[in-house]
């Protein structure tokens, strides 16, 4: 390289390193509002402060992981504004949000979950309760006649154990229980759809999916209570037993662009991107 | 005539260039290094820290563990639970019967595509036939394990009569698929190969074509041939993709190939991503990532060393 080159070279790169030290420091120093919680509900937030964010320059939003009690934690000692949750608030955590900030805390539901059961659609059985999906899934209950079916083996289809469905599954169904051993677990929604309805003996879990060949069990809370269907309607209302609210807590009532931020989620666009993300709007 | 010199300029270059080469010849040594320590690291609090050695410890990792008072102490792979299960044997064992079955397929495929190809097809055939074997290799895994779950899973379910839709089987199937294109090309590179006066000298003592491959090609190409199974054994240990889409995931302990299988590369890639950071379960997988890296490590050695004497051997005898 020639030495004129090679000076050239140099101013050049300094002064790349000069703007963009510049402009790293120009930003905007707009509004910062944090957004901490529930695993299952991380992508949906992302997506809320994505759209947001696009419609208000000035806001930077942070959405971050760990799980409902880490982002609740995070509320009680101040470090984030915002707690995504998938379930509600224990009492003792009031109690220290009182303690800590003179306030109860604020909740707003945001979002409703349900989980779809599927059968193969040549299965006979058309209607289990918590309590059979229990037996099934814990390994309790191994074969179909056992709950209403022809004389063969359950095969169990479920999701690897780093997803939010699997958490919610194991809380609500199983209470807390281990999976058997024998259940098969399948990397996505899709690849456990595709299993059951290529396997007449298979069952599975996971969100709201419609496929050839797989049919959405009806689930009842107990033997006496009537079984419903996974639909829009059973979801939104609670009466389908595998759902349930998303949850947002804030500290106070919402001012600003926290206010501007909960009035989004909750608008028509926000209930859009629900949809649009897997989950089922409020209203 | 002009005489051409060497200006110090020159010399500064070559000897910069020289440098950069050689950097980048050690960088994949470092790298290795760097990506081990970095593996291994992470799985350190294993054995130094007290909290994640209470929750899993080697110990635990390893022995039966009696888990609940009403039940027999067993091996139990259950990382998410009230009462953490970190048992690696399901998932040691899944891994050796999915490569184990791999290699029983691809070994004898590969092989025998390697000794036709290189000894008895024509020169067209053996421009096709080589080229497609190849193509095998380029088909990246998580189209072929998709095959394996929505269409060969079927298909070996209802030939051979099988419970499991998904297991072992099936994803040994998938596996070897992988495994055959390295087996064949390094087998088959190892075979024409051979030098051409061996050959001569075979066939100028009466041997045909089929006792020229056997008796004289064969073993002589034999170092190459092992090295081919190493080598693929090595993969179908590592090959992530297929087994987490075709095995079926389940964590059992069982010598039947007929059920469903857990593989260690598998359960990093499925649980890695959500893991509370810096606990014992994201110990324990660094911990796996570690096994596996130290198992291939082993297994490419060992075959090296095998190759090795297997040289000596067959060029002593034919020389």
């Amino acid at each position: 390289m020639k030495p004129e080159a090679k000076s050239k070279l140099i101013w050049t790169l300094g002064l790349v390193c000069v703007v963009s030290v510049a402009v790293g420091l120009s930003a905007p120093a707009g509004g910062n509002v944090t957004i901490k919680g529930s695993d299952t509900m991380l992508q949906l937030g992302q997506r809320w402060a994505e759209t947001f964010m696009g419609q208000n320059p000035g806001v930077t939003i942070q959405v971050t992981g760990g799980g409902s009690g880490v982002g609740i934690a995070a509320l009680i000692n101040g470090s984030t504004d915002i707690c995504e949750a998938s379930r509600q608030i224990k009492p003792a955590e009031i109690d220290k949000l009182k303690e800590r900030f003179n306030s109860p805390g604020v909740e707003i539901p945001v979002a409703r979950d349900g989980l779809s059961v599927y059968l193969n659609e040549e299965n006979p059985v058309g209607e289990l309760s918590l309590e059979q999906l229990k037996k099934i899934y814990t390994g309790v209950v191994t074969n179909w006649k056992d709950v209403g079916g022809p004389d063969a083996r359950i095969i169990m289809y479920g999701r690897e154990n780093s997803s939010g469905t699997y958490s919610f599954f194991k809380d609500n169904v199983l209470e807390g229980k281990d999976f058997a051993a024998q259940t098969q677990t399948l990397p996505g929604t899709a690849a456990v759809v595709n299993a059951v309805a290529k396997d007449k003996l298979g069952i599975g879990y996971g969100g709201a999916a419609y496929a050839k060949g797989v049919k959405d069990a009806k689930v009842k809370k107990d033997e006496k209570s009537p079984a419903f269907a996974p639909t829009l309607e059973n979801v939104k209302s609670g009466q389908y037993p595998l759902s349930r609210n998303l949850f947002w807590y804030l500290r106070n009532k919402p001012t600003g662009d926290l206010k501007k931020l909960v009035d989004f989620v909750l608008s028509d666009a926000g209930q859009e991107i629900v949809s649009k993300v897997g989950y089922f709007p409020l209203k | 005539m002009q005489k051409y010199q060497f200006k110090p300029k020159s010399r500064f270059r070559e000897f910069l260039g020289e440098k950069i080469i050689r950097l980048s010849a050690y960088a994949a040594l470092l790298g290795i290094i760097l990506i081990f320590i970095f593996i291994f690291k992470e799985a350190l609090p294993l054995f130094t820290d007290h909290a994640v050695r209470q929750e899993a410890g080697i110990d635990k990792l390893v022995l039966k563990q009696r888990f609940y008072d009403d039940q027999e102490p067993t091996w139990v792979w259950q990382p998410n639970s009230d009462n953490p299960k970190y048992s690696l044997l399901p998932l040691v064992i899944g891994t050796i019967k999915a490569a184990l079955i791999a290699m029983f397929i691809a070994a004898p495929l590969g092989i025998a595509a390697a000794i036709y190809t290189s000894e008895f097809a024509s020169n067209r055939a053996r421009e096709l036939i080589k080229p497609t074997i190849e193509l095998l290799a380029g088909i990246p895994s998580v189209v072929l394990g998709f095959f394996a779950l929505m269409v060969l899973a079927s298909i070996v379910q209802t030939s051979l009569g099988l419970t499991y839709r998904l297991n072992a089987i099936n994803a040994g199937i998938a596996l070897g698929i992988t495994v055959i294109p390295i087996i064949f090309t390094i087998a088959e590179d190892a075979m024409s190969s051979v030098p051409r006066s061996l050959r001569d000298a075979a066939t100028a003592l009466g041997a045909n074509r089929w006792q020229v491959a056997v008796t004289m090609v064969l073993p002589a190409a034999l170092p190459g041939i092992a090295a081919g199974v190493v080598l693929g054994f090595g993969r179908a240990i590592g090959e992530t993709m297929i087994v987490l889409m075709a095995s079926g995931n389940a964590a059992i302990i069982s010598a039947n190939p007929a059920d469903s299988v857990r593989t260690l590369s598998a359960t990093v890639a499925a649980e890695l991503a959500e893991v509370v950071f810096g606990g014992g379960h994201y110990s324990v997988l660094f911990f796996i990532g570690t096994l596996l890296f130290v198992f291939t490590f082993l297994v490419n050695l060992g075959g090296d060393l095998v190759l090795h004497r297997l040289k000596e051997r067959v060029q002593g005898r034919s020389s």
